[in-house]
């Protein structure tokens, strides 16, 4: 009974074959059409913002005021974010951003490697609660850090320099740091250090001579993920800063009385760098948040 | 110079003693507390110090100690509204973004053509902040934005999507905002659950004729606890940090509780009331993370 209701699609570009049970073929090719279907709905959900912004922020300011707007970039214009970028406080912003980011980085790095190196060959008293402690920190909302930390930072002169929102990020960002260098180190084999012990480098040279190198791909993913987190964190960065603001908090501060063409450009240039970390980043996503996150 | 590395050189002779070979070496303590401890040392002074004092400004006041920063804080008009607003975006979210970033993944794993491509542009909101999400989705539904301009030339009316007496409308865009930003973290998650299982039991149910449902229910959903409860801990957790995205779409009509935090801070000037909130939050952020775990982990148990 079924060979005679072979899938109806083909019938007309191939004469079904007797004794043979088309239902499933044709049941597969549905399948398949249906996920290529569901994948395309979900990246235009996914994607369709990102370019409505960026049209947004490419349109001049008059085309901008047009109602109903156009969905294809018919007049192109740089003016909108031109006009964004003079804009009082955004290149300050944009360059403390970028410092607060390296720096926050480097000063995560310095006392994160070496964390996530111990947690990763020995078994210390301690390293249980330690890891606990790491955990615990991360569930810490950024807000409760930030508001005590501006009192603590007025009082001691820090305030409103982006030193102060460096040292915010980087403890933000170390538990992260010391959780994936931990997993990258624990992936480089530990016979390949003993094997430097052995031919003669000490501990510190066979770290820096063998280990490091291993480890370093690693290191930079978990590095572009601190640079990242610190590049969108604006609560802690506004809270903290008043003329020193980082480019997001200089966006947040001024949003309620700036206008629309301000705000598209101001959150297109937010999003840009996302589109480039996720880029270089996507092979690694997957094991950075597989392995680490546990 | 250096002293002889005794385990390193003895374990060709001496077979270790326990089932696992691989377990970390027990000296060197010392030199692991090196290591760590400038990260103590820096957590401690930027996290211990600020939350005693923190603790301490919420509770304090001109006279010594006092909860009449609480009581400010939750007489302030915006203050219920916040704490409604917040939990039900976190009610009717977290499902959502759950179902979805799910069935993001299956469909990654059915290895559609240019499933690479898709993995990217799925991902991308993962580094978007949610400051800049907010901007984003306000092209779309502010007045004169792209989601009018296209009912408009569907020749129907425009709406005020975003106008504070349109609540549902309102609420309605800040979630779609924080699904579209935040999904892509539980699908990165899942994503990475999945590939840690292997293929072989899925396709077992299946010769035994177990139905996609059936497979996805009794065999893949169970294996993948460990990624969901992570995911389900963290997207919580983060949820109740959520502030900037409201705050660009909608300005002050939406509030959220860390934006009363913020405004609290910065436009009312009161630190007291701003730690007082600051206090709410993490103590809900504690008990719902322990919460998880109790609830996660009992039913773990009564599994086995």
């Amino acid at each position: 009974m079924s060979h005679a209701t072979t899938s109806r699609t083909d019938a007309g570009t191939s004469r079904p074959e007797p004794g043979v049970d088309r239902r499933p073929l044709a049941r597969r090719r549905r399948n398949r059409v249906l996920l290529q279907v569901a994948c395309i709905l979900i990246t235009l959900f996914m994607a369709l913002p990102i370019y409505l912004i960026a049209l947004a922020a490419m349109s001049s300011r008059q085309s901008l005021q047009k109602f109903p707007l156009s969905f294809i970039p018919d007049n192109f214009s740089t003016e909108t974010m031109q006009t964004f970028l003079q804009s009082t406080g955004i290149l300050g912003g944009l360059i403390n951003s970028f410092q607060v980011g390296v720096f926050t980085l480097v000063l995560s790095l310095l006392i994160g490697v070496p964390a996530g190196y111990a947690v990763a060959r020995f078994a210390f008293r301690g390293r249980e609660p330690y890891q606990l402690f790491l955990l615990f920190t991360r569930a810490l909302p950024i807000v409760v850090l930030s508001v005590p930390l501006a009192q603590l930072f007025l009082q001691t002169g820090l305030y409103d320099s982006v030193l102060a929102v460096v040292l915010l990020h980087s403890a933000l960002a170390l538990p992260t740091t010391i959780l994936i260098t931990a997993s990258v180190f624990l992936g480089v084999p530990r016979d390949v250090e003993e094997a430097a012990r052995i031919f003669g480098c000490s501990p510190v040279q066979a770290f820096l001579k063998v280990v490091l190198p291993m480890a370093i791909p690693g290191i930079a993913a978990a590095s572009i993920f601190t640079f990242v987190m610190s590049w969108n964190e604006v609560l802690g960065a506004s809270i903290l800063t008043l003329n020193q603001r980082t480019l997001p908090a200089q966006v947040l501060s001024s949003l309620a009385e700036s206008p629309l063409a301000y705000r598209f450009a101001g959150g297109f240039l937010l999003v840009v760098p996302a589109l480039v970390f996720i880029f270089f980043m996507r092979r690694y996503l997957t094991n950075m948040w597989g392995s680490t996150i546990r | 110079m250096a002293a002889p590395d005794a385990p390193a050189a003895a374990r060709p002779h001496v077979p270790p003693p326990g089932p696992r070979v691989r377990a970390p070496r027990r000296r060197g303590s010392s030199a692991a507390l090196l290591l760590i401890a400038p990260s103590i040392v820096f957590m401690t002074l930027l996290f211990g110090w600020p939350m005693v004092s923190g603790v301490l400004q919420a509770f304090g006041g001109p006279e010594g100690l006092t909860t009449a920063n609480f009581t400010r804080m939750s007489q302030d008009p915006y203050f219920w509204s916040s704490v409604g607003n917040t939990l039900l975006l976190i009610v009717v979210m977290i499902p959502i973004q759950f179902v979805l970033a799910l069935a993001m993944a299956l469909l990654i794993r059915a290895k559609p053509r240019g499933a690479s491509a898709y993995f990217y542009i799925w991902a991308i909101p993962l580094a978007v902040s949610d400051l800049a999400a907010g901007l984003v989705w306000l092209t779309v539904f502010t007045d004169r934005g792209y989601l009018n301009s296209l009912l408009a030339s569907l020749g129907m009316q425009p709406f005020s999507w975003l106008a504070y007496d349109n609540y549902p409308s309102m609420f309605a865009a800040v979630l779609i905002a924080e699904v579209w930003r935040a999904t892509s973290l539980v699908f990165v998650i899942v994503v990475a659950g999945l590939q840690s299982i292997p293929k072989d039991y899925e396709e077992a149910a299946g010769v035994f004729g177990a139905s996609f449902w059936n497979r996805l229910w009794h065999v893949t959903l169970p294996l993948l606890r460990p990624s969901l409860q992570t995911a389900l801990i963290l997207r919580t957790i983060l949820a109740f940090q959520t502030f900037a995205v409201a705050l660009a779409l909608t300005g002050q009509n939406f509030p959220l509780v860390v934006g009363e935090t913020y405004r609290w801070y910065t436009g009312l000037q009161d630190p007291n009331v701003a730690s007082a909130l600051a206090l709410v939050v993490m103590a809900v952020s504690m008990v719902t993370a322990v919460g998880y775990l109790k609830l996660l982990r009992d039913q773990t148990e009564a599994a086995r």
